[in-house]
C-alpha cells in the first residue's frame, strides 16, 4: 500500500483532530486556572504584607527561572512518587497553570505599579473601601494595561502545551509523532503539525493587536 | 504517606548535572551569538525600505514567532534528513535554537535600531564614511547598548529553552536529571536539586548582565 501525503492525512484525520482537541483544552485550562492564580499572585505582590510579598516573590522567582519542560516532568514524576495520583493530563495541565501564574503575576504587577498613586488616593477621598477601589479604579485601569501582554502569554501556552507530549499527553505533537511512526513522512506531517500551531498562534496574534487597538486610550 | 528526602544518591551523580549544566550554557551561548547574526541581518532586512528585503524578513519573523519551538527541534532532527541535511544531535539543536532566536532578536534589534536617531547616520555620512561603515561602527554599537536587557532577557530564555534537547537525547541538564531519576528513583531529590542549577544559574546570568549594563551605561 503506497499512500500519498494527502491519503496518509485523511488516514490520520481522527487521531490528528483529537490531538488539536486536547492541545485547545490544555491551553484553555492552563490559561484560565494560571490567569485566576495570577491575578492572586499579582495582588499579593503588590498590596501583600512583607511576609506574604517575600514567598509570593519567591515562588514567582523561582517558577520564572526554571524551564518549562523541567516543570512539566517534575509534577507528573514528583506527584506521583508523593502519593498524588494525577494522570499526565492533570500534571502537565498543573504544571503549565503555575508557569502562567507566575507570568500573569509579573504583568499584573507591572499593571497595578503603572497607575499613578492619585488614583488612589481619590478613591480614598470619596470614601471607598480597598475591595470598591480594585473593583471600580485599579482593576479596569489595569485590565486595560495588562491585556496585550496577557494575550502574549496566551500564544505561549499553546505553544509550551506541546511539552505535554513529552509526558505521554495525547495532544496534537503527540498524535502527529504516532502518525509519522506509521507512515515514516517526517517532513509532511511536521510540517502540517508546525502549519496548525501557527495559525492557532497567528490568530491569538491578530487578535491581540486588535484588542489593543480597540483599548487604547484615545490621544 | 511519609517520604523521607535523602539527597545522597543526587549527589553520587552530582558530577554528571554539572557537566549537563555546562552543556545547557555552552548550548545557549553559542544559539545565541549564532542568533545575534542572523537577528542582526534580519533586522536590517525589517527596517529596509525594501520590500524584497522587508517581506520575507517579517515572513521568517512570524512563522518562527508562532511555531512552538518544540515543533522545531522535532523537525529539524527527524524531518530535515529527509531533504538530504544530516546533522548530528548537538548541531541540529543548535540550528534550530539559533534561528528561533534570530527570529525573537530581529525584534529586539529593530526596536533598538529605530532607537538610534537620524543625526548619527547623517553625521556618518558627513565625514564621509560608507552605509557599511556607519552602520558596523556607529549604529550598531549605539543599538546594542539601548538593547542590551532584552539581550539579557532573551539568553536567559534560550538557557531555559536548552532543556528541550533532551526530547532528541542532547545530555543537557534535564536529560540528565530524567536518566538519574530512572536510575536511582529519587525522583523528588533530583528535580529539586535541577531545578536549582537551572533557578541559581539564571539569576546568575541576570546578575551578570546588570553589572555589564551598568558598565556600558551611558554616563550621566
Amino acid at each position: 500500500m503506497d499512500l500519498g501525503f494527502i491519503d496518509q492525512l485523511w488516514v490520520a484525520r481522527v487521531p490528528l483532530l483529537k490531538g488539536l482537541g486536547v492541545s485547545i483544552s490544555i491551553s484553555l485550562l492552563a490559561i484560565v486556572v494560571g490567569t485566576v492564580l495570577g491575578i492572586f499572585v499579582g495582588l499579593a505582590l503588590t498590596y501583600g504584607y512583607r511576609p506574604i510579598k517575600w514567598l509570593v516573590r519567591g515562588y514567582t522567582d523561582f517558577i520564572r527561572g526554571t524551564p518549562v519542560l523541567v516543570l512539566v516532568l517534575a509534577s507528573y514524576y514528583v506527584l506521583s512518587t508523593v502519593g498524588i495520583d494525577l494522570g499526565p493530563f492533570q500534571a502537565g495541565v498543573l504544571a503549565l497553570a503555575v508557569f502562567c501564574s507566575s507570568h500573569v503575576g509579573e504583568l499584573v504587577r507591572g499593571a497595578l505599579q503603572s497607575i499613578p498613586k492619585g488614583q488612589t488616593e481619590a478613591a480614598k477621598a470619596i470614601g471607598l473601601t480597598f475591595p470598591q477601589t480594585f473593583a471600580y479604579v485599579l482593576g479596569p485601569q489595569a485590565l486595560r494595561q495588562a491585556l496585550p501582554a496577557w494575550v502574549n502569554t496566551a500564544a505561549e501556552m499553546v505553544k509550551a502545551s506541546t511539552l505535554l507530549s513529552i509526558i505521554g499527553v495525547g495532544e496534537l505533537l503527540l498524535r502527529t509523532q504516532e502518525v509519522i511512526s506509521r507512515t515514516f513522512m517526517s517532513l509532511e506531517f511536521y510540517f502540517f503539525a508546525g502549519f496548525l500551531y501557527f495559525v492557532m498562534n497567528y490568530g491569538i496574534e491578530r487578535f491581540g493587536r486588535y484588542v489593543e487597538r480597540k483599548t487604547a486610550v484615545p490621544s | 504517606m511519609t517520604y523521607t528526602l535523602n539527597f545522597a544518591a543526587v549527589w553520587r551523580s552530582f558530577d554528571l548535572l554539572l557537566q549537563g549544566l555546562a552543556l545547557s550554557l555552552g548550548l545557549a551561548v553559542v544559539a545565541i551569538l549564532a542568533g545575534c547574526v542572523i537577528g542582526l541581518i534580519t533586522a536590517f532586512g525589517l527596517v529596509s525600505k525594501s520590500m524584497l528585503l522587508r517581506k520575507p524578513a517579517g515572513l521568517y519573523v512570524t512563522i518562527i514567532r508562532n511555531t512552538p519551538i518544540l515543533v522545531l527541534v522535532l523537525f529539524s532532527y527527524f524531518a530535515l534528513p529527509e531533504l538530504g541535511v544530516r546533522l548530528g544531535k548537538i548541531q541540529s539543536f543548535v540550528l534550530t535554537l539559533a534561528i528561533y532566536s534570530g527570529a525573537y532578536l530581529a525584534e529586539v534589534f529593530r526596536g533598538g535600531l529605530i532607537a538610534v536617531p537620524p543625526g548619527q547616520r547623517e553625521a556618518g555620512l558627513a565625514i564621509g564614511l560608507t552605509e557599511m561603515q556607519i552602520r558596523i561602527s556607529i549604529i550598531i554599537p549605539l543599538m546594542l547598548r539601548n538593547v542590551l536587557p532584552s539581550l539579557g532577557s532573551t539568553l536567559i530564555s534560550l538557557f531555559k529553552d536548552t532543556s528541550l534537547a533532551a526530547a532528541i537525547a542532547v545530555p543537557e541538564l534535564t536529560f540528565e536529571a530524567r536518566k538519574i531519576n530512572v536510575e536511582t528513583f529519587r525522583v523528588i531529590e533530583t528535580w529539586i536539586v535541577a531545578s536549582c542549577l537551572y533557578v541559581a544559574t539564571c539569576s546568575l546570568l541576570a546578575a551578570l548582565m546588570r553589572a555589564v549594563e551598568r558598565r556600558l551605561a551611558v554616563p550621566r
